[in-house]
């Protein structure tokens, strides 16, 4: 997105050198990706990319969600528990339909199921943005008391047991529920068209409409884009929601690919997907970040994680090396951003004389 | 003179500050009397806070030197000055909510206890001798917070005395005192004249000057433009010699006929938590294309009442009508869709999304206009920003840069433009001129004018004498949250100050 490389001839080092830093993650993706081709061998074939790109989506979802989150100034801790807890409706629904009381019971299907547990996250989402905007509840409070509390309502759900067999009935039209992490369409996974979809839309949201720049302004400066017209309270209730959704999407999907609903599944979902966000370059303190970035920093997590497992490294190395990457992402980040604010400054000196 | 009777003991000689962009100080020679009090007065941005900042050692001279009882000083640090013994009262309060009194009085320089901890009994002790010596009655464990304003700045004085200042600076010390409060600071200030302090006092209200100084220097744009003794000086001098005989260009040759009347505000009331008023039952019309100037010192309650219009306070009541139809929704997007805009006091905190573009900055109250159902036509923002960079002569490389790398007086006009973008009929500015270069302000008047020749009504607001004389079709002059004075273009600037006073009551009747 440098527009303007040609015009500012005095600065053209700093200017490739803020170059390279804006496709950090990119260059970190590539560096990752070469260094696994060679240390690892079957790295780089088509069945060893599709596993990773499995694994990578999972947390994929979650981030572009918190990345909306994280964008407006908040964060959504809740997303992890929201994956059990999605997880577990689904299987129940599955399983045990809805039971009136009646002597019979309404069951779904597939479509149905995925309707029902995508309204749940929603609505979950929903209580997080209202804890926050109407009762003025710290966002890292409010989805603090959420993470347990949907912890805690996928526990009592079950009784702290899994529900097993989830294939579905063809009886009730939810025989294709295992699909939705298993099959595949055009050779690829339908969890990854999937990803696909969703990040084509958040894309859009947050480039061309005018709730996606509400979003950065909110994140920028809450008061003058108050003043401004934006409808803050709106904005930050919609972030939450979204973040919401695409638990339930992984909550679904995690259950349809094991075939099972475990109440404790997605527990720490929620710090890989801020981990993915920051090293695509969002700002915790909000006002900035990219889609694209985020699915890259997802990327280069999950490739890290895949690839120092197929080498064989122990996992405690494998947390050091995560780690140590993620604050590298940041100090990085900072080192861009005033290189950035001094190129601008650079120009726009020019321009007054 | 009296120079005998107060020696010297602080002065700057050929004092320049520059700023980039602007020169805030220039060429500024100023003595500091000792046990006497040394008025300074000017308008905004005329550099009197420069100055004092400078000799706090906040700020570093440019050129020029300061010498203390003659011999040449530098100040790199605050702690330089604080060690020649000057304290600086800043009129923003730098004080802790949430810590007590003595703690923020000894912040900084806690006494301690063999070096580790500090000494609570001392700090107490010397905390309640100080706040007796101001006639104040606070316990030193009171949490800072639960003073009324007054009172903290009353603990900022005694935290600038803890130091023993030889040479105290108070900026706009009264602006939140009651009578009795601002009775008990004279007193003191009286009691540290007698023991030989040199004060520096820089205030607004000029009666008080008069009344409290002993010498008086007065700044117009960084330049000084009179210093003498206080006998004899009054209020018209002192006006006189703070906007000067040649007026700046504040482009009144553009002149045109008022229309109908666009704007009606009537009995707004915004009530201030713990009894009173903010805003308390303000009304006024406005025609198109008239500029109406809302003149007041700090705390008269002129911007609360322009954040009332743009919906920004829940609690504040009153009627609005627009073009004769009143409006009630409080949405501040629906106020914006009725042709109210806001141009911000604070461009940085309310006015701009700093890390966001010039681009996205000045579209950013009129998405709807490139919107169709959901989607934003990137192309028809850009061409419209480009538009407006272009129509107020915003002087920008690139329009996607980040707003943040402007110019004081061009992120203005960014704000300007995304106010004017909305096609306001109403158009409320809040110190449209605060903070920038007089090159830029000039070039703003210009804008405001020529709005108004278009057809938009001008409210704005500002403690800028000679911009509200020089600027305004009419003039609403408000203290304590009240209409105090309604005055015609080409008024007496004595009779405008003296409607701004506070603690007086209404004036409206007399004035009307």
């Amino acid at each position: 997105m440098t527009t303007v490389t040609d015009k500012s001839r005095p600065s053209t080092g700093t200017n490739w050198l803020l170059l390279l830093l804006k496709a950090r993650t990119f260059v970190a993706l590539i560096l990752v990706l070469a260094y696994f081709s060679f240390a690892a061998p079957n790295f780089l074939s088509a069945a060893n990319a599709v596993l990773v790109s499995k694994h990578v989506a999972i947390n994929a979802f979650l981030a572009i969600g918190m990345t909306f989150v994280i964008i407006t100034g908040g964060i959504d801790l809740s997303v992890g528990s929201v994956v059990g807890l999605c997880g577990m409706v689904a299987g129940w629904l599955l399983l045990n339909g809805v039971d009136p009381g009646l002597g019979w019971s309404i069951q779904f299907n597939t479509f149905e199921i995925v309707l029902i547990v995508c309204c749940v996250g929603i609505f979950v989402g929903w209580m997080n943005g209202m804890l926050i905007t109407r009762f003025g509840v710290a966002p890292f409070i409010a989805t603090l008391g959420m993470l347990y509390v949907a912890r805690g309502a996928a526990l009592l759900s079950s009784g702290g047991r899994t529900f097993p067999n989830l294939n579905g009935n063809p009886d009730y039209g939810s025989a294709s529920f295992p699909q939705i992490g298993a099959g595949t369409f055009l050779g690829l996974p339908i969890m990854i068209w999937m990803l696909i979809g969703v990040t084509l839309v958040a894309t859009y949201i947050a480039n061309r409409t005018p709730l996606g720049r509400h979003i950065y302004a909110v994140g920028g400066n809450e008061r003058g884009a108050a003043l401004s017209g934006v409808r803050v309270q709106r904005v930050k209730v919609f972030v939450y929601m979204f973040s919401g959704l695409m638990a339930a999407l992984v909550g679904l999907i995690i259950a349809s690919q094991l075939k099972a609903a475990h109440p404790a599944t997605g527990e720490f979902f929620e710090l890989n997907a801020i981990a993915a966000a920051v090293l695509g370059g969002t700002s915790m303190s909000g006002g900035r970040g990219r889609i694209i970035g985020t699915i890259v920093g997802a990327f280069v997590i999950g490739i890290l994680s895949d690839g120092l497992i197929m080498m064989g490294v122990s996992s405690f190395w494998q947390m050091v090396i995560k780690g140590l990457v993620i604050i590298a992402a940041v100090v990085i980040d900072q080192a861009q951003s005033r290189i950035q604010a001094r190129v601008a400054l650079a120009q726009e000196a020019g321009m007054a004389k | 003179m009296t120079a005998g009777r107060h020696p010297i003991g602080l002065s700057i000689r050929g004092a320049v500050k520059v700023y980039p962009g602007t020169r805030a100080l220039k060429g500024v020679d100023f003595d500091i009397r000792m046990g006497a009090v040394n008025v300074l007065v000017g308008e905004n941005g005329a550099g009197k806070s420069t100055l004092m900042k400078v000799i706090a050692g906040v700020e570093q001279l440019t050129e020029g030197e300061i010498t203390i009882d003659g011999a040449p000083v530098r100040f790199a640090r605050k702690d330089d000055a604080v060690a020649y013994g000057i304290g600086i009262v800043f009129q923003e309060l730098n004080l802790f909510p949430d810590l007590s009194v003595a703690e923020n009085i000894f912040i900084g320089r806690e006494p301690l206890r063999m070096g580790i901890d500090i000494d609570k009994g001392a700090v107490q002790n010397r905390t309640r001798a100080l706040l007796q010596r101001l006639e104040q009655d606070i316990d030193p464990d009171t949490r800072l917070g639960n003073l009324r304003i007054g009172q903290q700045q009353i603990v900022e004085i005694a935290k600038a005395l803890a130091e023993d200042a030889r040479i105290l600076i108070l900026d706009e010390p009264t602006s939140a005192l009651s009578a009795a409060e601002v009775e008990v600071l004279f007193r003191i200030i009286d009691e540290l004249k007698a023991q030989g302090v040199g004060i520096v006092y820089i205030s607004h209200r000029l009666e008080e000057l008069i009344r409290v100084g002993d010498y008086i220097t007065v700044l117009r744009d960084g330049e000084i433009t009179g210093a003498r003794a206080m006998d004899g000086v009054d209020i018209p001098w002192i006006v006189r010699s703070m906007i000067g005989d040649k007026s700046k260009d504040y482009s009144t040759d553009i002149t045109h006929d008022y229309g109908a009347e666009v704007f009606r505000a009537e009995d707004v009331r915004l009530p201030r938590p713990g009894g009173g008023f903010f805003v308390d039952g303000v009304s006024l019309s406005v025609r198109a294309g008239e500029v109406l100037g809302i003149y007041g010192l700090m705390g008269a309650g002129r911007s609360e009442f322009l954040e009332c219009v743009m919906a920004q306070h829940a609690q504040s009541t009153g009627r609005y009508f627009v073009e004769g139809r009143e409006m009630r929704d409080r949405a501040v997007d629906r106020r914006i869709a009725r042709g109210i805009a806001l141009v911000p006091e604070d461009r940085k905190s309310d006015g701009l999304v700093q890390i966001m573009s010039i681009r996205e900055n000045l579209t950013l109250s009129s998405l709807p206009a490139f919107t169709r159902i959901f989607h934003l036509s990137l192309a028809q923002e850009a061409g419209k920003a480009l538009d407006y960079i272009k129509r107020l002569t915003i002087k920008v490389a690139s329009p996607e840069n980040p707003v943040s790398s402007l110019s004081g007086g061009n992120q203005q006009k960014v704000v300007i433009g995304k106010a004017l973008m909305t096609g306001p009929k109403v158009l409320m500015m809040d110190e449209p001129s605060r903070g920038i270069d007089i090159g830029a302000k000039a070039e703003i008047y210009r804008v405001m004018r020529q709005l108004a020749a278009e057809g938009i009504a001008v409210i704005f607001v500002t403690s800028d004498l000679e911009e509200v004389l020089g600027l305004s079709d009419r003039i609403l002059v408000m203290a304590d949250g009240r209409v105090t004075g309604e005055f015609a273009a080409g008024c007496e600037p004595a009779e405008v100050v003296a409607a701004a006073t506070p603690g007086k009551k209404k004036l409206k009747d007399t004035a009307a």
